[in-house]
Parts: structure tokens; C-alpha cells; sequence
């Protein structure tokens, strides 16, 4: 159990651009945090850092009081799920958790003791025996988050852990990880590159992009206040609808905004509504209805109940306060 | 895979007579001949054959000459394949860890296959040369008196190094694929359970190389024994005193220079008895056993 503490990171890899800059994270103790963002935005090298697997250019990593800058990975008192597990494959699974207590010195007795309560837990008890390659993508999953939990360690590091599965299995081991890390109150650190996922499993979201810290709040806040276009447009399905204020002169409050941010979620008929729209496209998606158009030369996009009647030009309407203002240079919120 | 239906019974034959032709010429007539000789034997003008059995083979595995020329391979194909198999884990691990000049050393690193073994044999014949040689020069500094001329142990030395050099690079090549096919989350996910380098590599490299490293044990040891000829017969010609007289080479040696046509047919049977068994076991073995 720790806190985590990221003061002014940064990674240069050399040759020009950084790729992750000033960032300042204050992990809580038994906090699940989230790194999420596009490909490429530095979330795995922030994670890696965190880690001891890059090293660190500029700021540092504390890992409850002491700073890990110069510590080992092995001395970090962390432990990792790899995007493609990373399984030891000519070890059984019993093996492949014990071999970090093993290299520990951890008595027999313990590892015997620590290896049977995880996998108890991960119900992964009826084949210890067997190697990973006969295991199922969902198995070997599991088997990575044992690998982890019986290090006991004082923080969990997830690496998209779910990508290399389908997407059904994927909302099953979701949910199992949530309720994994309620249970054992360890501090973790999560990088997905899922919206979804990050909105479901994070106490509080950190959204990257291109090495900085878009905003850091829990899932709520950054859904309800996205602090930029940038965090408007990548949090929340399907995605916000971001206009530009000159293609909306008439709405309410705009005056001032570069871009105007409205969800689809919050858009509704109503004849006499501010918006009009002339339809281009409906998906079908059965409870409800994607439908893409434009207004003023903009594309919008709603998201009405299945049974709504459709018509060529809909006018919709919203509350004043879902709407959301940016400026136009920055790309920053306003309010 | 695609097929394809021949009307003409006559064609696919036809096709296939050249291999065929090379094959038979060169592998199946020259290896039943061999099986005849070995069981005749020739008097001293080759006017008169006689068939005498296995009186050859009886006769070689009395010889305490060939006894002793099958010690000698035992002791020259090991040394070969620990030492080649060894520098090349060694560079290949070394390579594996460069960022920057990795393609410009792999490349120097296989010029050596290249060479010729006869050539290879040369160099290093000059190198190790008592009169000449730079290296017997230097051990001459340090107070050591290098001639593999006279002793059997330094012309064993000899002709080991300058049989493995040449295999190194093949070695190197495999073993560095080999590498490199290991993904690095496995060696980061040791490192994050608690293994240093040194246990990282024998707990996670060395086991997941296994593959690699069986498949270059057999063709390692079928190379020492049977593609050293040239190294063999342009250093030390399988001497002093029968210190480096392989099995290959005695054969060459007791067939075209003694003229012992039906005792080298019969060394050439047991040689081939042995490739047989090298080929049986790593077809067998390669994938099943040693994989993961």
C-alpha cells in the first residue's frame, strides 16, 4: 500500500521532441488511476517510467516516501500486467507465480500459501499445473493479474491488459478487475487506450495527449467538464459535437467561444428548437439511433430513441447548461 | 498448396529426372558402392577381389588405430561445437543488446562464414605457424614454447580453433534470431519479479533459446565431424601421431593415399550409420522435446 507521486516527469528520448512533459500526478493510496489517450500520447512510457522500465529525464517518481529515480524495478515494490501477459511459456502457472517470491527468498511455505489464496481468488486453481500456451486468452489473463497479486506489492501497474482480448471477454475481466482491486485496496496505475474502460474502471482519469496532461478529475467530472476540445472529443461515445461558433451565430451564450461542445446524448426534437439539422446518415443501433447531419455546414450527430420519427430536417433543442464553451485558439474551456 | 493433375503419366518423371539423376549419381551409387567394397577386399596390385564378409568391419573395430581415431572425433567435434556454440551465444547476447551498430556488427561478425575451409585452414595454419606465426611468437614472449608440429595436444588446439571460427558466424546468426524472437515484456516482467541479469538469462534466455540451441547441436557436431576435411587436411593432415587423424579424414588417408579400399568403404559405412542417427534424432526430437 503507497501513495504515488509524479512530480514534473518528463521523457526525452533524444533526437529532438519530448515524448512526455511536465506531468504531475498525486496518486492516493488504494487510488485506481487511469492513463488514457490516443496511440503514441506517452501513456505506456509515463506507465514504464513508473515502472523502472525507461528511464527518467527530467522530475521524479516517489513510491510512497522514498524516490524511486535511481531504484530497480525489482526493488520499486511494483507489479506489472503486460499488454501480451508475458508469461514465462516453459513454466507451469504455478511457476510462473511463484518465481518472483522465489527470487525474493520468500520461505516455500509462504509461496505455497500466497500462490493457492491467488489463485483461489482468480479461480485459476484447476490448471497450476499446466503451461500458458494451454491456457485461453481469458485464462492467461488471469494468470498475469495472479503473477501480480501474490508479489503483494505496494502498487499495480496495468498495461493495457485487456486489448489482446475479444470484446465480450473484455467486459467480463473489466468488471473482475474492478472488483479485484476494491478488494485488495491497492494503489494502481491503468493505461488504456478505451475510453470505455477508463470510464468504468477510474477512480479518477488522467487524459494525455501528446505527452501532456489534458485533465486529470474522476470520470464524472471529465465527462461532465471536459477541460479542452481535445478531452470534448476523446471522452464519451459516440463522440461530443464540437461546432465552430461562427456556424451557430444564433445560439445562446456563444458570443465569446471559438467552438461550441454539445453531446448527442443531450440533443432532442423539439419544432422549435435552435438547431436545425438536414440528415445524412442513420445507424441503427436498436434501442436507439445515431443520426449524422449537418447544421450551418457543421457535422452534428444525435442520439435519439429508436421510435422517434425521422424526417429529412429536424430542428433540436437542449439545456443551456450542456452546452459546452472553448476558446477557439487553445482549444481551452471557458467557464 | 496447390496441385496440379498430369494427363501424361510420363511428364512428372520427366520433371523430375534431373534431381533424380544428381541424386543417384552423386548420393545413392557412390553410398552402394560403398556398402559393396566394404565387404571386399583387394590384394596389393588390385588384380584380385575377394568378398570376406565383415571381416573389415571386424578388423576396424579391433584396430586400436581406429579406436583411437574415434576418441580423437569424440574430443574434436565437443570441443568444436562447446567452443563455437559458445562465442557465438556470447556475441549474439552482446549484439542483441546494441541499439545503434547492431546491422554493421552482425554483418562483420558472419564474414568468416564466407571463407572457404581450406582457406580458413591456411590462415590459421599461418597464424599458429611454429617459424612464422605471430601467435607462437607472442607465447614465445610469455615463456611458452608453441609447436603443434610435435605435440598432439596444441595440434588438437590448432585445428579446433580453426574449425569453430568458421562455424561462429552460423552460430551467431541463429542464436541472435533466436534472441530477438524472445519479446522483451518477458525479460522486463523477470526484471520486474526480482531477476537480475545473470538469473534473467539463465531463467527466461536460455530456456526459451533451447529450441534454437538443439537444432545447432546436431548440425555443430554433423559439421565437426564430417565438413572439417579441408581445415583438417590443410594444418595438420591428421597428425602428429594420429593426434588430429578424424574420422573423415581417415578415411580419405586410409582409402586414397593407403589404398585400403575395403577398410575405407567400411569407415565410410559407419559414418554414414552415424549421420543417420544425427538426422534420425533431430527430425525426432527437434520439435517435440525441446520445445516449450
Amino acid at each position: 500500500m503507497a501513495s504515488i507521486t509524479l512530480s514534473n516527469l518528463g521523457k526525452n528520448y533524444g533526437g529532438g521532441g519530448n515524448a512526455v512533459t511536465g506531468v504531475n500526478i498525486d496518486i492516493q493510496d488504494g487510488e485506481f488511476i487511469v492513463l488514457v489517450g490516443p496511440s503514441g500520447c506517452g501513456k505506456s512510457t509515463l506507465l514504464r517510467m513508473v515502472a523502472g522500465l525507461e528511464s527518467i529525464s527530467e522530475g521524479e517518481v516517489r513510491i510512497g516516501d522514498r524516490v524511486v529515480n535511481q531504484i530497480e524495478p525489482a526493488d520499486r515494490d511494483i507489479a506489472m500486467v503486460f499488454q501480451n501477459y508475458a508469461l514465462y511459456p516453459h513454466m507451469s502457472v504455478r511457476q510462473n507465480l511463484a518465481y518472483g517470491l522465489k527470487n525474493r527468498g520468500t520461505p516455500k511455505a509462504e509461496i505455497e500459501r500466497r500462490v493457492n489464496e491467488a489463485a483461489e481468488i482468480l479461480q485459476i486453481g484447476a490448471f497450476l499445473d499446466r503451461k500458458p500456451r494451454a491456457l485461453s486468452g481469458g485464462q492467461r489473463q488471469r494468470v498475469a493479474m495472479g503473477r501480480a497479486i501474490v508479489r503483494e506489492p505496494a502498487a499495480f501497474l496495468f498495461d493495457e491488459p485487456l486489448s489482446n482480448l475479444d470484446a465480450k471477454l473484455r467486459v467480463t475481466m473489466r468488471l473482475e478487475i474492478k472488483q479485484l482491486q476494491r478488494r485488495l485496496k491497492t494503489t494502481s496505475i491503468y493505461v488504456t487506450h478505451d475510453q470505455l474502460e477508463a470510464m468504468t474502471l477510474a477512480d479518477r482519469l488522467v487524459v494525455l495527449n501528446g505527452g501532456r496532461i489534458e485533465q486529470i478529475g474522476t470520470p464524472l467530472d471529465v465527462y461532465r467538464r471536459p477541460a479542452s476540445t481535445f478531452v470534448a472529443g476523446f471522452i464519451g461515445s459516440p463522440a461530443m459535437n464540437l461546432i465552430d461558433a461562427r456556424a451557430v451565430p444564433h445560439l445562446p451564450g456563444t458570443a465569446h467561444a471559438g467552438t461550441v461542445g454539445i453531446r448527442p446524448e443531450d440533443l432532442t426534437v423539439a419544432p422549435d428548437g435552435p438547431i436545425e439539422m438536414q440528415v445524412m446518415a442513420v445507424e441503427e443501433l436498436g434501442a436507439q439511433r445515431l443520426i449524422h447531419g449537418l447544421t450551418g455546414g457543421e457535422k452534428i450527430t444525435t442520439t435519439l430513441p429508436s421510435d422517434a420519427p425521422l424526417t429529412d430536417r429536424m430542428r433540436l433543442s437542449f439545456r443551456r447548461e450542456q452546452l459546452h464553451l472553448f476558446q477557439r485558439e487553445t482549444g481551452r474551456r471557458l467557464d | 498448396m496447390k496441385r496440379t493433375i498430369f494427363n501424361n503419366k510420363l511428364l512428372p518423371w520427366l520433371l523430375l529426372a534431373p534431381q533424380l539423376a544428381i541424386t543417384f549419381v552423386f548420393f545413392l551409387w557412390p553410398a552402394a558402392q560403398a556398402i559393396r567394397q566394404s565387404f571386399l577386399r583387394q590384394d596389393a596390385f588390385g588384380t584380385r577381389t575377394t568378398f570376406v564378409g565383415v571381416e573389415n568391419f571386424r578388423r576396424l573395430l579391433n584396430s586400436p588405430e581406429y579406436l583411437n581415431s574415434l576418441q580423437v572425433t569424440a574430443i574434436f567435434a565437443i570441443s568444436v561445437t562447446i567452443l563455437s556454440m559458445g562465442l557465438a551465444l556470447l556475441l549474439a547476447v552482446a549484439v542483441d543488446r546494441m541499439i545503434k551498430a547492431q546491422r554493421v556488427y552482425t554483418t562483420l561478425l558472419v564474414w568468416p562464414y564466407a571463407v572457404a575451409p581450406a582457406v580458413a585452414g591456411i590462415l590459421w595454419w599461418f597464424i599458429f605457424n611454429p617459424t612464422i606465426g605471430i601467435i607462437p611468437y607472442m607465447l614465445a614472449q610469455v615463456g611458452y614454447n608453441w609447436n603443434h608440429v610435435g605435440n598432439p595436444a596444441e595440434a588438437m588446439t590448432l585445428v579446433v580453433i580453426a574449425s569453430a571460427w568458421k562455424q561462429i558466424s552460423y552460430n551467431f546468426l541463429f542464436f541472435l534470431a533466436g534472441l530477438q524472437a524472445i519479446p522483451a515484456s518477458l525479460r522486463e516482467a523477470a526484471a520486474i519479479d526480482g531477476a537480475g541479469p545473470v538469473r534473467r538469462f539463465f531463467d527466461i534466455t536460455i530456456p526459451l533459446l533451447s529450441p534454437t540451441t538443439f537444432f545447432l547441436l546436431v548440425v555443430n557436431i554433423v559439421y565437426a565431424m564430417f565438413d572439417t576435411f579441408a581445415v583438417i587436411d590443410t594444418t595438420t593432415r591428421g597428425g602428429p601421431a594420429q593426434g588430429t587423424n578424424i574420422l573423415v579424414y581417415k578415411v580419405y588417408f586410409d582409402g586414397f593415399v593407403g589404398q585400403n579400399m575395403g577398410s575405407s568403404a567400411a569407415q565410410s559405412v559407419f559414418l554414414m550409420l552415424i549421420v543417420i542417427t544425427l538426422t534420425v534424432i533431430q527430425f525426432r526430437y527437434i520439435e517435440k522435446k525441446v520445445a516449450y
